[in-house]
């Protein structure tokens, strides 16, 4: 942006488009120090009910929950979608690959409701006919791993295209052996996106209600689901309490995250440059 | 499948043995298969059933030496004669395009500014961009409701400051829920615009304005065509979703906003009818197949860039 105006419109509409997205976190912050139970009456400042979160069973013991269900799902995610992102990006001709691909990614946008859905119907006769699964944890992380590998897959794909071959490569030139190649050359250098991909699968799963809702089966209630129960019923402040630490826990979160991907960068970038200075 | 060289670990065989080729493919493969494609057919194969008080009908059954196939197409008929699923399904795709539509407004100037800016501002630009997309959706939903509602933050706001007498009525109308839509979906629009803005090749832009062309021009000729797959990425990526969308419409629209997800969830959870909410589920997929296909073809365009 060259001219003046054009700056002005370019910070203008940037500082709109960001004050949109801030103000309801800001709202919900604010008012979960409201003295008042009526949410969105100003009655004083007050940490009430953060004391009364510590009491509240319902809600700790669906954060547990769903905090086991998430790193369960992170973990399966992000092996999954590795396995289908090298797939992807090495092996361009086998049969079926339309199709693979076209099953990777659509999960990413297909309604919850209908992967909810059919997956719960699905497991329901595969209970009629085997006797299990039942549902539960199982099931719940069965659900949010089809979803997160389609996001896993995405991320660390996008890192396997940017990465230079050549390293690959030169590793296999110099003898090494295709799974040593893949664990002392690949990973490490997707070591980063799969970390990424990690935390995204683990946000999404802690943060899903649709599809936990189908897959649920009796005394595994996630925090998601409580807290949309709670919100149908009208305002709550229990449900700014969660808020406002969840704002805290990613904010601080993503911040670190961010300090310690520029350090690595900068590392990696100058082990780049020794290492071609060192070639000439 | 037999190749040569049996030892999966051999020197000569190409990049991995056919062993590990095979294992990286299949696992993934057979998971999808199982776990994305075997519950659709699922899905279609119950539309097609009854509904026997707690559980559905088999479709096959059989008796005195006679294997019966009953196939209930009635579901796919009431969806037909029920206006209520008519509507519902037009509404959604009505929101999902405005929604689609918003979003696109107001993101693409803005990833254009971020693209533009000075580099070292852009990773804080992402950086803020991205925090509300990784606090939960479910919260901040919930937040519109706490702004929107007739004694909520911006009514209350507005009364004492003498604006208006009554309570404006926001909440559970078509504007909350488009604006909870597009609150929700505008990073997804935001991040594939930027991806793509940010790495295009600004000598084209000098090279257009160096011919004569006015900034106007050279942005609707240049910049626009050649983030087109920037743009297909992030419509199909909130328009296809919001065509099912559940929990905004619940927590903000209301009694005029009719969406289909809703009724989903409504005759399976509310209904109990599972060959119905099926049914519903089928032709949602039937809807959004093309806009679908679309989507996955602008991926395997970008994947299908290989290595450099």
């Amino acid at each position: 942006m060259k001219t003046s105006a054009g700056k002005i419109t370019s910070h203008a509409w940037m500082l709109a488009v960001f004050v949109f997205l801030y103000l309801p976190i800001f709202a919900l912050i604010i008012f979960s120090f409201n003295a008042s139970p009526m949410v969105t009456n100003w009655g004083g400042f007050s940490l009430r009910w953060y004391a009364e979160l510590m009491e509240d069973r319902e809600i700790i013991d669906g954060f547990k929950l769903s905090l086991r269900i998430a790193f369960a799902t992170g973990c399966s995610s992000v092996v999954l979608g590795t396995l289908a992102a090298l797939t992807l990006h090495r092996f361009k001709r086998f049969p079926g690959r339309t199709l693979f691909a076209g099953m990777v990614n659509s999960p990413l946008v297909m309604p919850e409701v209908i992967i909810g859905l059919s997956l719960l119907l699905t497991l329901v006769s595969v209970q009629r006919i085997f006797g299990f699964p039942a549902r539960g944890f199982a099931t719940i992380w069965l659900g949010h791993t089809l979803l997160g590998m389609a996001y896993a897959t995405v991320v660390v794909l996008s890192r396997l295209q940017e990465m230079s071959a050549s390293l690959e490569e030169a590793a296999q030139d110099l003898g090494a052996r295709p799974l040593q190649v893949f664990f002392l050359v690949t990973l490490p250098l997707i070591s980063q996106a799969i970390a990424s991909a990690w935390l995204l699968t683990f946000t999404l799963s802690l943060d899903d209600v649709v599809i936990s809702a189908f897959l649920n089966g009796p005394g595994s209630t996630t925090l998601p689901i409580t807290i949309f129960s709670r919100a149908r019923l009208g305002l709550s402040p229990s449900v700014n309490t969660v808020a406002t630490l969840t704002v805290l826990v990613v904010s601080i979160g993503i911040f670190a995250a961010s300090i310690l991907m520029s350090r690595a960068e900068k590392k990696r970038a100058l082990e780049m440059a020794a290492a071609y200075r060192k070639v000439d | 499948m037999a190749t040569a060289n049996r030892n999966p670990f051999s020197l000569h065989s190409k990049f991995t043995g056919a062993w590990g080729r095979n294992a990286v493919i299949s696992v993934p493969m057979v998971f999808l298969l199982l776990v994305f494609l075997l519950p659709f057919l699922v899905v279609f194969k119950i539309s097609l059933s009854e509904m026997d008080a707690v559980f559905f009908r088999e479709i096959l059954s059989w008796r005195d030496d006679v294997v019966v196939l009953t196939l209930k197409y009635g579901n796919y008929i009431s969806l037909v004669q029920d206006s209520l699923y008519f509507n519902a399904y037009l509404s959604s795709l009505q929101i999902a395009a405005i929604t689609t539509l918003v979003c696109l407004f107001l993101a693409y100037p803005f990833a254009y500014f971020m693209a533009r800016s000075p580099a070292n501002r852009r990773p804080a630009l992402l950086m803020l961009v991205m925090l509300p997309f990784w606090t939960s959706f479910l919260l901040r939903v919930y937040a519109w409701k706490m702004l929107l509602a007739d004694a909520g933050v911006f009514n209350n706001a507005a009364m004492a400051l003498g604006l208006v007498s009554e309570p404006i009525k926001m909440m559970n109308t078509p504007f909350s829920l488009v604006l909870g839509m597009v609150y929700t979906y505008v990073p997804f629009m935001i991040l594939p615009l930027y991806a793509n803005l940010v790495k295009m090749d600004l000598r084209l832009l000098e090279a257009a304005l160096d011919l004569g062309a006015t900034p106007w021009q050279a942005f609707w000729r240049i910049t626009v065509p050649l983030s087109k797959s920037g743009i297909i990425a992030g419509s199909m990526l909130v328009f296809i979703p919001c065509v099912g969308e559940f929990v905004i419409p619940d927590l903000l629209g209301g009694p005029e906003t009719l969406m289909i997800g809703h009724v989903l969830w409504d005759e399976f959870f509310s209904n109990n009818d599972w060959p119905m909410a099926a049914s519903v589920a089928v032709v949602m997929v039937g809807l959004i197949i093309i806009p679908l296909a679309l989507f996955n073809k602008y991926q395997a365009e970008s994947t299908g860039g290989g290595r450099k």
